[in-house]
Parts: structure tokens; C-alpha cells; sequence
């Protein structure tokens, strides 16, 4: 059947038919792709570029170490304190839930489990604020501890997942020759699996320190009312923390408020932005060490 | 059911002096250990149950006096006990409904750009850039929106598209200060991107090369092997990708607070001020006026809780049920 | 001496004089058509002669679709072929035989520039189709793979059904008249028309191997393209399945110039016009492949002229 839109073999291999018009539409879509990329990224540079330029006049040591109205210093310490406390707590658990899922839970535990933590990771926030607000402030008052539990909430599914992930890549001839020496299982996870697999648990959990030490809304509930000038270490009181600070001087709307929350803003920025790119630089590491 | 064998290798039955104590102890350090993990893993499940039960009985007390007419009633006003979500919800519903509407797409043409376009290079860098975007604490980029792309969005870009299409309903007379549901929905498409875009570069990255090459083998430009092969291969988990994003967009309480000026109204003009379920619960809960304000809050809060469940488990279900279909085998 | 092509032993009747490798000044039609089985006589017209077979008269050759002049590929500082010369005859089947790594599939790639996206690619010398540098400025690549089509060596249909398989590129293409009997001439044509004809709404991945091959095949005619170039197309398949791919090869002969790349000797004999024996180069500090003879099949399996040849084709090395 020969049909005029059969090119001729002998022509030049320019285009014919209608690729012409279908090239020009491929083009077109090729730069919508790269221009959605330079949109993302530039939206990127522009909200650091902000950050970075209008925070820092504001750092200075003052700043850093000192007390409202000087400087954010009890906010930086009660960040601090709340998210060593929540990790401690959750660092652990996910750890735990992790060697179930790798050690113990067939593929019929696993699933249940597995949904769990999608689901607890996927529950808003401030709604782990009006959980333990219902748990705790209720009855005891604003807390960092109360704060910090609703963020151990928000880490446990980080890390139990990156944990995972290393452990599913300890190589399972570990496994299996410790178990032909006659070592016990609980000896073998104590001193071959989990020392193995600690680089990449480490990175998971400065990974989800990086996510908790920027969570607003669950503190907004439950450690929202704090003393600005103090310095304090006291978890069950109410101890000053950064995100609530800075959306408080959001919300007040004066100038120095402002350059105060772009500051803090820096802190913060800087602190995530470092702890983010060192973790998954780290993880990439050992998980290649793992698998090679 | 957890102790593992531990069958006496030869060349250890010399130590059989400090055997049956050694036997004994890991006896019981195997049994505690799984103990100890499973423990861990029910208290996941507790969890989950907890959150609903607290969140349950914090509304309880709204529950009973307004029923289900509190999703439609749209009167707000602590000091009068009434309360009615109404306007919340549309607020929750139309600002996430934008983000995803208008954030799906760009993510998923910046993960085509970073699977097939860019070079090797460049791919290395954009891509981390673009899940940097995610990494920005939420108060920090409704902060940024607050001072910056809010008075943006006043001068220039409201205008624009109220002269461009102010035919259109949604698009109607901007108001003074720029803290709208539009601007809201822009914040919560910047943090919806990166989620989308990050789980569908992996799934175009799972398309197996020798389907790519076939299509192009066949003489199809690159669109076409996107739009044949990539996309139809992909489509399920780049829609549960979307709706996780959804998720987040629902759920997003602090930096929405900060921008959408906390209107109470229902309005089709996106220009004006609005809330959400989230946003209202973190302004309103931290000064809440009376126990039924609390409550009303924690009813908002319950739905919120149902509406993200069922997004989550729906992202799930779509990504495990169809994912057979694209895979050659 | 190695890697030339061979005709320049041959003495044309017509004119009594030493054909030149080139063949193209010869009175030849663009397109002759064979029937679908064993090769059978043949009256090329305008000369009106008739003979066995074109390959085995005294015909003049057919017309040059490839002419491929010192190609040497790189992949970064990697040299995978090098100073490869060899033509591709029109309506013919050549095979290219010879050890794994010896860089006939990579050969066969650059036809249609499917190397292309593979990172640090280069290539030396130049291949002309028809006369064009495939590689040339304005060539478009999407215009190459339109004319120069491909079969992959591990079946990969696309996840759609049967008829859409092979409906798709036609669609791309602006085919959309007729494409109900588009797809049964392909199907037909690729021997899998009885197989599938009441199921052509059901997914493609539901064949078998062997239907999933001769799927792609019938996927890659559809477009009739000038060219096929397969690329071991029975290496993954059943021996049955095997014997059905190289009937096929048979009736497609003719309508198509094929190339095709094989580990199976035997394949090539029986099926090729002219085999090209590609092996491995180890004069050069890294050992590159390159071609070591091109001819007649009958001549490269009963009387090859190189050692290197000799030996694998009677089995010496694998």
C-alpha cells in the first residue's frame, strides 16, 4: 500500500511529513519542563536569598547569646532542649520498630506496620497539637515536654523508615554466619546488625531533627506562652523555642520584630540547610558502602 | 516464636561449662528483644488510636450541639457560641484544590526535565535544589509570604490576572492587602512541588530503558515517548504522588495562617481573604474564649483528621493497586 | 584487504568488465518484490534476465543503502569498534556474526543512531544512507528511526494492547486513514495475524516470547520503514519460537533491507545474503572490535579468506 506520507528512502534525512510540526511541539514542551525547573529554583533562591540578606544584619553575638530584647538566645536554647528531648525519645522507638519490621514481622506484620507509619507521618501536625493538648496541657499546663512529644510523634516514622532502609541492607551473609556460629539472635542484632547499619541510622535521625526543629503548629498548642528573656533548661516548663518566636513577631507586624524573625529565620535556615545536605551526603555513603 | 535455633557448632562444645547460663541468657535476650520490638511497634498502632480518640472527645462537646450541620453552617462567632465550618472547609478545599490543580503539573514537568532533559550535571543539582524547597520550615516560607509575596501579589499579580481574565468569577477585585485565598494557594503550591515532583522523578526513573528505546526506535519525538510510554507507565503512582501532596496542602496550618487573612466568608473571588480547618485552628486555639470554642476547634480538627486519612489511605491504595498494570514484565 | 566489500572479483555479464564495489551506475529498480518463502527465480526487469536468486546470479549487485567508511565508536575513552568499512545492499539480508563484545550490536546502533543517548558516545568516519550522512548537521534523528527501524534483542512491547502496539507510531505519524488494515497488513506480515486476530484489544503483555517479538516486528513494518535492523532478535526466545522469527526473515526479505546481528552461526547461514564477521582487534594497546571479513555467506562459511574467520566458523572458539 503505498501511501504518499512514505518518504522517499533516497530524500535528504531532513524531516518529513509531519514530523516538522510534531518537532516544533516537542521543542515547546521542552521548555516548559526546563522553564517549570528555573521556576522552582528561582522561587528557591528568591526565599533564601530574602532569608539570608535580611537576616543577617540581624546576627550578631548579642543576638545569638543574649535575652529579648536583645537576642534570641532562650529561643535557640529551647529549640535546643525540646528537640534533644523528642529525638531521645523517638530516635529509640523508630529504631525498635525498625528491627521488628526487618527481624521479626513476616510479610503479613509488615504491611499493617508499614501503613501505620505512613499513616502517623501523614497526619497534620497541628493536629498532634490538639492530640497532646488533650493529653497533657489540658490538665498540666503549656510544656515544652508536651511539645516535645508531639514532635517524637512527628520524627518516629522518619527514622523507623530510614533505619529501615539500612537494615534491609546489612547483607543477610551477616546475618546468616552469625546465626552458623551459634550467636543468638539478640547478640548478633546488638553487635553485628546495628553497628553496621548505624551510619545510616544516624543520618535518618539528624534528618528528622532537621524536619522537628521547624515544626510550628504542634508547639503552637502546647508551648505557645514563654517567658523571652529567660534562659531556661526546665522541659516541663514552658521553655522558649524559635518557630513559635517567629511566628509570634510575624503576627505583631513592627520592624524590629520583623528583622528579629529574619534573623532567627537564619539561624534556623542555616542549621536545616546544613544538617539536611550532610545527612543525605552520609547516607549516600554508607549506603554505598553497605551495598558494595 | 522469636528465639532463633542455636544449634551448637562443632568446635564449641568445649564451652559447655558456661553453656547452660550462656544458653539461658540469650534465651531471654532473644525473647526481650523481640519483646521490646514489638512493643515499639504496637505503640505505632496505639498511637494512631490515641490521635483519634483525643481529637474525638475534644470535639464531643461541639459534636453534640451542632451535629453534621456544622460542615454547612457558615456563622463564626466565639463570642455568640456559635460556630458553623462551613467557610472553612471551602476555604480548606478550594486552596488545596489550587495547589494541586496548579503544582501537579509544574512538579511533574520538573521531574520529566530532571529524568530525561537535563545532563547529568545539572540533574545532580537541580534536583537536590528542588527538594530544598521542601526542607523550609513552613513558618519560615509564610513568613516570606507575608512580607514578600503577599505585597507581590497585590501590586502585580492579582492585577494582572483581574485584567487579563476578571471575567472569570475567581478572579474578581483584588482587595488592599494582598492576604487572599490566592496567596495562600501560591505558599501551598511551593510546598507541594517537591513532594510530587520527588516521588515522580523516581517513578520516570523506573522506566525500564528498552521501552523508551523502543518508542524511539519507532520514530516518535521525545514528547511522544513521554506521553506513550513514561506517563501511561507511571500514571497511578504519579497520582497517589499527588494526592500524599494534596495531603500536605490540607493539613498545612502555620505558613497558610499567615497569608490568607483570616476571613470568615465564603467567596468565589480568590482575592479576598479566607481560612481553613488548620489555619483557623492554629490562630483561634492558642486564645481560645470558651470550652465550645475549644470544642468547635477540635471538630474542625476532627474532620481535618478524616479528610487527611482518607486522602493518605487513597494515595496508598491507588499506588499498590495499579502499580502491576504499568511494569513490563 | 579485510573489511572491503567483495564484488570486485565479480565480472558482470552485461558488460564484461570488472563491477566496481560501488554497483549504484548499474540499471537496477528501486524496489524489486520477492514472494514470502525460499528464495525463488527472479526476472529483474528491464534487463530481462532471469536467474536463481539475485545473490547467487551474475545480477548486478543492488543498490547501496548503507556505505559505512572507517567507523570507529568511542564510548568516553573507550574504543569499542574500530576502522569498520562496510555496505548494506538493498533488499538483502546481511548478518553480522562474530563473538559477545565485538561491537556488531554497537555497529548495528549507529545505523539508526540509537547510540546517541548513551553518555561519552563518539563516532569516527562516516556511514551514508542512501547517499546522506546519517550524522550529518541537518539530519533530524527522528527522521532516521522513522525510515531505519529497529527490533530490540529482549521482546519490549508497550503496555497497551495489541492493536494499539502497533497503531501507536502510525497515529504519531498522521496514518490515521486505514489503520484497521494498517494493523492487519503488519500482523500478516509478521506471521502473527491468525494468533491474535481475535484478540487485538487485550494487552500485548499476554503473549508469549516469541508472539512478543514477532509483535515488535510487526510493530516496526507497520511504519514500512526503508530498513530493519534486528538486533538478535531470537536470542531470548524458544528454539520454536526461533524457526518462526527466521520464516519471517524470509518473506520480509525484499520488501525490507535488513541487517540483522546474531550469535548463531547457523542462523546466518541460513538465512543472511552476505555475513560480515566482526572479532576482536588485540594489535592496539586495549582490544577493540573491528570487522574482519564481509562476503557472500556461502563463501564466509565454506571458504573464508582469514584465519581469524576460519576459526569461528568452524567452531574453534566460541
Amino acid at each position: 500500500m503505498s501511501d504518499s506520507r512514505i518518504p522517499d528512502p533516497s530524500a535528504p534525512l531532513t524531516p518529513s511529513g509531519n514530523l516538522r510540526r510534531r518537532q516544533i511541539f516537542s521543542r515547546l514542551t521542552e521548555v516548559g519542563a526546563t522553564g517549570a525547573a528555573v521556576l522552582a529554583v528561582g522561587v528557591l533562591i528568591v526565599v533564601i536569598y530574602t532569608i539570608v540578606s535580611r537576616g543577617a544584619p540581624a546576627i550578631s553575638f548579642d543576638f545569638l547569646f543574649k535575652g529579648y530584647p536583645d537576642g534570641v538566645g532562650p529561643m535557640i536554647l529551647g529549640t535546643f532542649v525540646i528537640v534533644a528531648v523528642s529525638t531521645a525519645m523517638a530516635a529509640p522507638v523508630g529504631v525498635l520498630i525498625a528491627l521488628f519490621l526487618t527481624e521479626y514481622a513476616g510479610s503479613r506484620g509488615a504491611g499493617p506496620l508499614r501503613l501505620t507509619l505512613d499513616l502517623i507521618n501523614g497526619l497534620p501536625s497541628i493536629i498532634l497539637g490538639l492530640f497532646v493538648f488533650n493529653l497533657l496541657v489540658n490538665h498540666k499546663g503549656t510544656s515544652g515536654f508536651a511539645g516535645a512529644i508531639a514532635l517524637a510523634i512527628i520524627e518516629v516514622p522518619l527514622i523507623a523508615r530510614g533505619a529501615q532502609e539500612v537494615l534491609l541492607l546489612v547483607p543477610k551473609a551477616l546475618r546468616e554466619a552469625s546465626d552458623a556460629l551459634g550467636v543468638a539472635r539478640w547478640r548478633s542484632v546488638l553487635t553485628v546488625v546495628l553497628p553496621t547499619a548505624m551510619g545510616g541510622i544516624v543520618t535518618a535521625t539528624v534528618l528528622a531533627v532537621a524536619r522537628a526543629v521547624g515544626e510550628t503548629a504542634p508547639l503552637i498548642l502546647t508551648d505557645f506562652i514563654f517567658d523571652p528573656k529567660k534562659f531556661s533548661l526546665n522541659i516541663f516548663g514552658e521553655i522558649p523555642n524559635a518557630p513559635v518566636w517567629i511566628f509570634k513577631l510575624s503576627e505583631e507586624g513592627t520592624e524590629k520584630g520583623y528583622q528579629e524573625a529574619w534573623g532567627l529565620s537564619l539561624v534556623l535556615i542555616v542549621f536545616i540547610l546544613v544538617a539536611s545536605l550532610g545527612a543525605r551526603a552520609l547516607l549516600g555513603r554508607s549506603k554505598r558502602k553497605l551495598s558494595s | 516464636m522469636s528465639s532463633a535455633v542455636t544449634p551448637v557448632a562443632p568446635g564449641h562444645s568445649g564451652s559447655q561449662r558456661g553453656g547452660s547460663r550462656r544458653k539461658r541468657l540469650d534465651l531471654f535476650g532473644d525473647r526481650a528483644l523481640f519483646a521490646i520490638c514489638l512493643l515499639a511497634a504496637i505503640l505505632a498502632g496505639v498511637v494512631i488510636a490515641l490521635v483519634a480518640y483525643q481529637v474525638i472527645d475534644g470535639a464531643s462537646e461541639a459534636i453534640s450541639k451542632f451535629g453534621l450541620s456544622f460542615i454547612t453552617d457558615t456563622k463564626w462567632q466565639p463570642n455568640f457560641k456559635v460556630f458553623g465550618a462551613g467557610a472553612l472547609l471551602y476555604g480548606t478545599a478550594v486552596t488545596s484544590a489550587f495547589a494541586l490543580v496548579v503544582g501537579a503539573p509544574i512538579a511533574i514537568a520538573i521531574a520529566l526535565f530532571l529524568t530525561l532533559l537535563a545532563p547529568k550535571g545539572i540533574g545532580a543539582v537541580i534536583g537536590p535544589l528542588v527538594e530544598l524547597l521542601a526542607a523550609i520550615p513552613s513558618v519560615i516560607l509564610g513568613f516570606w509570604g507575608l512580607v514578600i509575596l503577599a505585597p507581590f501579589a497585590k501590586s502585580t499579580l492579582e492585577p494582572f490576572l483581574h485584567s487579563t481574565f476578571g471575567f472569570l468569577p475567581i478572579f474578581g477585585e483584588p482587595q488592599t492587602t494582598g492576604l487572599s485565598i490566592f496567596t495562600a494557594s501560591l505558599i501551598l503550591v511551593i510546598m507541594v512541588i517537591p513532594i510530587i515532583a520527588s516521588i515522580s522523578r523516581d517513578l520516570f526513573r523506573s522506566v525500564p530503558r528498552e521501552l523508551q528505546d523502543g518508542a524511539s526506535a519507532l520514530g516518535a519525538t521525545r514528547w511522544e515517548v513521554v506521553r506513550g510510554v513514561v506517563l501511561p507507565t507511571t500514571a497511578s503512582g504519579v497520582v497517589a504522588a499527588s494526592i500524599l501532596g494534596l495531603g500536605r496542602a490540607l493539613g498545612e496550618a502555620i505558613a497558610v495562617s499567615q497569608v490568607i487573612g483570616a476571613g470568615s466568608e465564603i467567596h468565589t473571588n480568590l482575592f479576598l481573604p479566607g481560612d481553613t480547618l488548620a489555619s483557623r485552628i492554629a490562630v483561634q486555639f492558642p486564645g481560645h474564649l470558651n470550652d465550645l470554642h475549644a470544642s468547635a476547634l477540635f471538630y474542625c480538627g476532627l474532620i481535618l483528621l478524616v479528610i487527611g486519612l482518607v486522602a493518605n489511605l487513597l494515595a496508598q491504595w491507588i499506588g499498590r493497586r495499579f502499580s502491576y498494570r504499568g511494569a513490563a514484565p | 584487504m579485510t573489511g572491503s566489500l567483495d564484488y570486485t572479483s565479480e565480472q558482470d555479464p552485461m558488460t564484461s568488465a570488472p563491477t566496481n564495489g560501488q554497483g549504484e551506475n548499474q540499471p537496477v529498480p528501486s524496489r524489486v518484490r520477492i514472494q514470502t518463502g525460499p528464495p525463488a527465480p527472479v526476472t529483474v526487469p528491464e534487463t530481462g534476465v532471469t536467474g536463481p536468486t539475485i545473490s547467487e546470479s551474475f545480477q548486478p549487485p543492488p543498490q547501496l543503502v548503507f556505505d559505512a567508511q572507517g567507523i570507529g565508536i568511542f564510548y568516553g575513552a573507550k574504543q569499542a569498534l574500530t576502522d569498520v568499512t562496510l555496505g548494506i545492499r538493498h533488499g538483502q539480508i546481511t548478518a553480522l556474526i562474530g563473538p559477545s563484545g565485538c561491537g556488531k550490536t554497537t555497529f548495528l546502533r549507529s545505523l539508526n543512531r540509537m547510540n546517541d543517548t548513551v553518555p561519552g558516545f563518539r563516532i569516527e568516519g562516516q556511514i551514508l544512507y542512501h547517499g546522506h550522512d546519517v550524522y550529518g548537521s541537518n539530519v533530524d534523528r527522528v527522521e532516521v528511526r522513522r525510515r531505519i527501524g529497529m527490533v530490540f534483542q529482549k521482546p519490549n512491547p508497550f503496555p497497551k494492547s495489541i492493536y494499539d502496539n502497533i497503531a501507536w507510531a502510525p497515529r504519531n505519524l498522521g496514518l490515521k486513514k486505514g489503520l484497521d488494515e494498517r494493523v492487519e497488513t503488519a500482523l500478516r506480515g509478521a506471521a502473527l495475524w491468525d494468533e491474535v486476530k481475535d484478540r487485538l484489544k487485550d494487552s500485548a503483555l499476554g503473549l508469549s516470547g516469541g508472539q512478543q517479538q514477532r509483535l515488535c516486528i510487526a510493530r516496526a513494518i507497520a511504519i514500512e520503514p526503508d530498513v530493519l535492523l534486528l538486533d538478535e532478535p531470537a536470542s531470548a526466545l524458544d528454539p520454536i519460537a526461533t524457526a518462526a522469527i527466521e520464516d519471517l526473515m524470509h518473506s520480509l526479505k525484499g520488501r525490507f533491507t535488513i541487517v540483522i546481528v546474531t550469535h548463531n552461526m547457523q542462523q546466518a547461514a541460513r538465512v543472511a545474503d552476505r555475513t560480515a564477521f566482526f572479532s576482536l582487534e588485540t594489535s592496539g594497546e586495549k582490544p577493540t572490535g573491528t570487522l574482519i571479513e564481509v562476503d557472500e555467506t556461502a563463501k564466509i562459511f565454506a571458504e573464508p579468506r582469514d584465519p581469524r574467520t576460519r576459526d569461528y566458523v568452524s567452531g574453534r572458539f566460541g
